[in-house]
């Protein structure tokens, strides 16, 4: 019994450098997803609604983030925005780690001139600016989310490929595999029970890594009007108008759009920073995971 | 007896290494080396660190790739390694690896490790349950242990749940690299007793890697020499 719940308690976390940090990003983070998911319900926006009479307003209690040049309520399109943000991060750095997952996978396990001729093409890639090159293929499309994500996502995917392939290479020759193979395992099932488990975590980490970047990524091209379309709230957008009623004096239009993405990324950050350490096989050791 | 054509050692059931050479890069570590195992024999292979002992049970387990000469299975010379084996031929030689540590999946609890082999090839549930208890029992590790993940067992008992997986498809040929260098004295002791009982059961070959030649001499009929 007494096994038992010594067992239990090890199991326990420990307090950890860093636990009050990730704590409150948990709760930053928890709570910008709550509200984005739930905004369409609690409080809905026309997003083409225009009020001519209440143009560049400062924050009061009535709009507590002040309103832009056309009399919109910046607070209100920033939940908007960050909602449209938050949604492109998580579906492009899903299809970055699709597109890199799936190379770095048959790289690691093919081998020879399939990995030779893949990974200089990840290096072909990676020698590219990358917002030139997101530009590049949003620019060849309409601007719409579709067009947003998949400039994110074939801008993305190389380092999750690289991590996917380098994964695959150690395990590969790794005792515990050449038991598998001599106990009968064959290839799918060498690939599928043994190989891949152990990358998932990685992968997982990597697709939670990227979120941050695709959300600047997005705002990056939306701040260049090649995002979304003007009239529809974006982070980027909001930003890149509000720039204009700087000069008048109006600091607010830009502020909490600003804000809203250093706060929401710096939270996504640190959660991910702390999960990479959670992995470090030392960490995990001590974690007993 | 000898088939015309063929070299004289082929022939012979066994397993067999013929002229085989390895090296990594530009670092020979076998340059054309005879070895056989008759079944029911237990040879000794004895070397300094580095004179190739883990290469050469690599390429009799069929594991690595010899730049030169052939693995023969009772007189079949095997072309290719890995995969391209046919799973019957490559389940009948198994290997006992130095540490159980790297050996094991870290996520398996010790009974899916023993029972891995035979789902690997599609054994039967009850089949898979019946014969993972029955190696369980042989080995010497209780219900308890089973349900355990490798992290929370002892160096000795997860080496023997190794032994239990490399016996699972009663292989004709078993070699042991190192496989009792990190046990203590009385795990080493059984795991010895389980090998050399299987070995008179099956009449299996076996082939024991070691640097402690006072272990050899116990253990192995004869002992070959690595320079």
């Amino acid at each position: 019994m007494s096994a038992a719940v010594l067992a239990r308690v090890r199991r326990l976390p420990r307090p950890r450098p860093g636990r009050v940090g990730a704590t409150v990003a948990g709760t930053v983070l928890a709570a910008a997803v709550l509200a984005c998911l739930f905004a369409p319900v609690l409080w809905p926006l026309d997003q083409s609604a225009v009020d001519l009479s209440q143009t560049r307003l400062a924050p009061s209690l009535l709009h507590p983030a002040g309103t832009d040049d056309l009399g919109r309520d910046v607070a209100h399109r920033s939940l908007y925005g960050l909602r449209v943000s938050l949604l492109v991060g998580v579906v492009a750095a899903l299809v970055a780690a699709v597109i890199g997952g799936a190379v770095g996978a048959l790289a690691g396990t093919l081998g020879g001139v399939v990995d030779r001729v893949l990974m200089r093409l990840v290096d072909t890639i990676a020698a590219l600016p990358h917002l030139l090159l997101g530009i590049f293929i949003v620019a060849m499309l309409r601007p719409s989310l579709g067009a947003v994500v998949l400039s994110i996502g074939l801008t993305h995917w190389l380092s999750t490929a690289r991590i996917v392939r380098s994964e695959l290479l150690s395990l590969r020759h790794r005792p515990f595999i050449d038991a598998a193979v001599s106990g009968g395992a064959g290839r799918l099932r060498v690939l599928t029970r043994h190989l891949l488990p152990h990358v998932l975590p990685r992968l997982a980490l990597a697709i939670t890594l990227m979120i941050p970047h695709a959300v600047w990524h997005e705002t990056a091209l939306s701040f260049l009007g090649l995002g979304l379309p003007p009239h529809l709230a974006s982070l980027g957008n909001m930003i890149n108008d509000g720039r204009a009623s700087l000069l008048t004096g109006a600091w607010w239009a830009s502020l909490t759009p600003g804000l809203a993405l250093i706060v929401v990324t710096l939270a996504l950050a640190t959660l991910t920073a702390r999960w990479r350490d959670r992995l470090d096989p030392r960490v995990r050791a001590e974690l007993q995971l | 007896m000898t088939r015309p054509g063929l070299a004289a050692g082929v022939t012979r059931p066994g397993l067999a290494a013929c002229q085989v050479s390895a090296s990594y890069g530009t670092q020979r570590v076998l340059d054309a080396v005879d070895l056989h195992i008759a079944p029911g024999e237990t040879v000794g292979l004895h070397g300094p660190s580095g004179s190739g002992k883990s290469t050469m049970a690599r390429l009799l387990a069929l594991l690595h790739r010899p730049d030169g000469g052939h693995v023969s299975i009772d007189g079949t010379p095997v072309t290719g390694i890995r995969h391209q084996v046919p799973v019957a031929v490559r389940t009948r030689v198994a290997i006992l690896f130095q540490s159980p540590r790297a050996a094991t999946d870290p996520r398996l609890t010790l009974a899916d490790l023993i029972a891995e082999p035979m789902r690997a090839i599609g054994t039967p549930p009850e089949q898979v349950r019946a014969r993972t208890a029955e190696l369980a029992d042989t080995v010497g590790l209780t219900a308890d242990l089973l349900t355990r993940r490798p992290h929370a067992v002892s160096d000795g008992q997860l080496q023997r749940a190794c032994l239990a997986r490399s016996l699972v498809h009663r292989p004709g040929y078993l070699l042991c690299d190192e496989a009792t260098a990190m046990l203590d004295a009385s795990t080493q002791a059984h795991v010895a007793a389980v090998v050399g009982e299987f070995q008179r059961r099956h009449d299996a070959g076996v082939l024991v890697i070691s640097h402690d030649a006072a272990l050899l001499a116990r253990w192995a009929d004869r002992v070959v020499e690595l320079p």
